[in-house]
């Protein structure tokens, strides 16, 4: 956790990311906003309950690598990234805009605090063994996590990945899967069957936990137990999280991978979240 | 055309009486009888730089011992990371090295490479110009067991990533001396290895090699065969055996692929109006036969006749390499035949 901020709840964290990513959904008029709200309190978490870092410089060797490999939740790491301040407020009105530094995939060239590039999916985790193991190298004390999704679990890659942290037993590797239900062509357990998952992660040599990712107190005791666990194996938090999370009629709707959000429902979106926690 | 699967090479069975050439190992030697070769040039020149440069380490997906990297991992064992039969983690985790300040090597074979892992080269490596090293074995047509190792269109693939850097070198000096600057180089490298045994041929001429130029090794009236990897070999057999013949063939070698030196080979094809002959062990398609048109047409240089020696666009044929290689006109005799032919 960073020095800033320690009089601001995780719930409010959360709210505000919410209400940054909707701020920026709101440029585009449509997008990938349900999973923004959907995994705004795993991102609170992560970012100011977890990990160590410094807004001022992203770069620095102590931190720990927090990577997104969805490229397409650039819109909720970018809200994130703009609670953590490093990136300034005022910039996510260029939300996937012509030069801006937060286009719509992410990207590592573009963004400061973006560490890889996202959007073929199934890079992240493979790039986080290759991270973890140069930090043991390094006799690094910091972690790698990766926040991957539920849709990322089909591609073969992932389990490359998956049975190699096992294999080299990489205690500082940190996944986290959001676990949303929802894919391109629908729900993603229509979409390939991925569970039982917790016992095949755990049969690939993994420290397992799944909670409800939209339940910040489980996240906390979560995130606390993978990076306390004793065990010399790599940790992985299944987070079971609902698309749109905090704003109902959004919730409500049945496909909801790409939102399409007319002008005036931006605000009453807005309105809720704000009326949904006090500040 | 092969024959069917249903009809028995009866002519091979009970007592055909040719000479057979056998497949034997995956990993044939391209070298020649009589021809000196030295032993494993990239594993112990990677051995030895490592010996200077802390950021090295070496990766492999299950081939360490077919690439050359087993002497590597003999030498520094704890910096040497076995990724399991995975190609796509073996990139993806050479891209999370490089991204902590190493230099990631890694080799697997050039089929594997490109056809399997090249999405994870694309983005995970080449997009960042991450300093990753992919160093692949049996590139082109130099193994007898078909299709599924023989990489006949690598370089087509490879040529079309932005960022990536392609090495093609010609035999054990060449290997010995682009190690370095391939190390030197900030960004990612793809390298064609020649493993084994790998024959000692560009001594003779007092080459060196320079990153990213073609070098004029010798001169000739009469055609100028244009050519990279093992292929400048067979070139500089053929042109000895057509000087024999009154055929004056020089040889422009071209070990970076891309960028292209195309200054050299414009000046090359400028000098003298010849019949130009690309020479390269790989398909014709998409190759250095192809980059070297298109940066003559662009160039509005025009040389006598253009031809190209390479792989045919086709899945080859299984069999011995020496068979292979006369089959599909890449063997030196073969060279020597068309370009006969061809003036």
């Amino acid at each position: 956790m960073t020095e800033i901020g320690h009089n601001v709840s995780l719930a409010e964290r959360a709210r505000r990311i919410r209400r940054h990513a909707l701020r920026m959904g709101e440029v585009q008029g449509q997008g990938y906003i349900a999973q923004a709200l959907g995994v705004a309190d795993v991102l609170a978490v992560s970012y100011f309950h977890a990990t160590t870092y410094r807004p001022d410089d992203p770069e620095w060797e102590g931190r720990d690598r927090f990577l997104l490999s969805i490229g397409h939740y650039a819109i909720a790491l970018y809200a994130a990234l703009i609670e953590a301040k490093i990136i300034p407020e005022d910039e996510l009105e260029t939300y996937g805009t012509d030069d801006s530094r937060l286009p719509m995939s992410g990207m590592a060239a573009y963004t400061p605090g973006m560490e890889i590039t996202g959007g073929s999916l199934g890079h992240g985790l493979g790039i986080a063994v290759g991270m973890a193991l140069a930090l043991k190298r390094k006799q690094s004390k910091s972690f790698v996590y990766n926040l991957f999704s539920d849709g990322e679990l089909d591609e073969g890659s992932t389990w490359e990945a998956a049975m190699s942290a096992g294999s080299y037993k990489l205690d500082n590797l940190i996944g986290i899967v959001d676990v949303n239900q929802m894919q391109a062509d629908g729900p993603s357990l229509g979409v390939m069957n991925f569970e039982p998952l917790a016992p095949k992660f755990e049969a690939f040599g993994w420290f397992v936990q799944r909670v409800d990712g939209n339940d910040i107190d489980a996240l906390v005791r979560a995130f606390d137990a993978a990076r306390y666990h004793e065990g010399n194996q790599p940790r992985i938090i299944i987070c079971d999280t609902r698309m749109a999370k905090g704003v109902p009629f959004l919730e409500a709707r049945e496909r909801n991978h790409f939102l399409r959000v007319e002008p005036q429902e931006w605000a009453e979106a807005i309105r809720i979240i704000d009326a949904g926690v006090p500040a | 055309m092969r024959r069917s699967k249903y009809e028995r090479p009866t002519h091979l069975i009970a007592g055909g009486d040719r000479p057979r050439l056998t497949t034997s190992a995956m990993i044939a030697s391209i070298a020649g009888a009589d021809q000196p070769t030295k032993p494993a040039p990239f594993g112990h020149t990677l051995s030895a730089l490592a010996e200077k440069d802390d950021r090295i380490v070496g990766l492999s997906a299950d081939l360490a011992k077919y690439t050359d990297l087993h002497i590597f991992r003999a030498a520094h064992p704890e910096r040497f990371y076995q990724m399991g039969m995975a190609e796509q983690l073996l990139m993806m985790s050479a891209a999370g090295m490089a991204r902590e300040g190493l230099q990631p090597w890694v080799t697997t074979y050039a089929v594997f490479a490109s056809r399997r892992a090249y999405d994870f080269i694309c983005l995970a490596i080449a997009e960042e110009m991450l300093d990753v090293k992919i160093v692949c074995a049996l590139p082109g047509l130099t193994t007898g067991y078909g299709p599924s190792h023989q990489a006949t269109e690598d370089i087509a693939m490879f040529r079309g990533m932005p960022n990536l850097t392609i090495i093609d070198p010609c035999d054990a000096l060449e290997i010995e001396q682009a190690l370095p600057a391939i190390a030197a180089h900030k960004g990612p490298v793809y390298m064609r290895l020649l493993r084994g045994n790998v024959p000692l041929v560009l001594d003779e001429y007092g080459y060196s090699f320079e990153f990213g130029k073609a070098k004029l090794i010798r001169d000739g009236r009469d055609t100028l065969i244009i050519s990279s990897g093992l292929m400048t070999m067979r070139a500089l057999e053929a042109a000895k055996a057509l000087q024999k013949d009154g055929i004056d063939a020089g040889v422009l070698h071209v070990p970076t692929i891309k960028p292209l030196d195309e200054e050299t080979i414009l000046a090359e094809c400028r000098k003298q109006n010849r019949l130009v002959v690309v020479a390269e062990n790989h398909t014709v398609i998409g190759g250095l036969g192809e980059a070297v048109a298109a940066t003559l047409m662009r160039s509005d240089v025009r040389p006598s006749a253009f031809r190209q020696i390479g792989l045919p666009d086709q899945f080859l044929e299984a069999g011995a390499l020496p068979t292979l290689h006369d089959m599909y006109g890449i063997s030196t005799q073969a060279v020597i035949a068309q370009i006969k032919g061809w003036l």
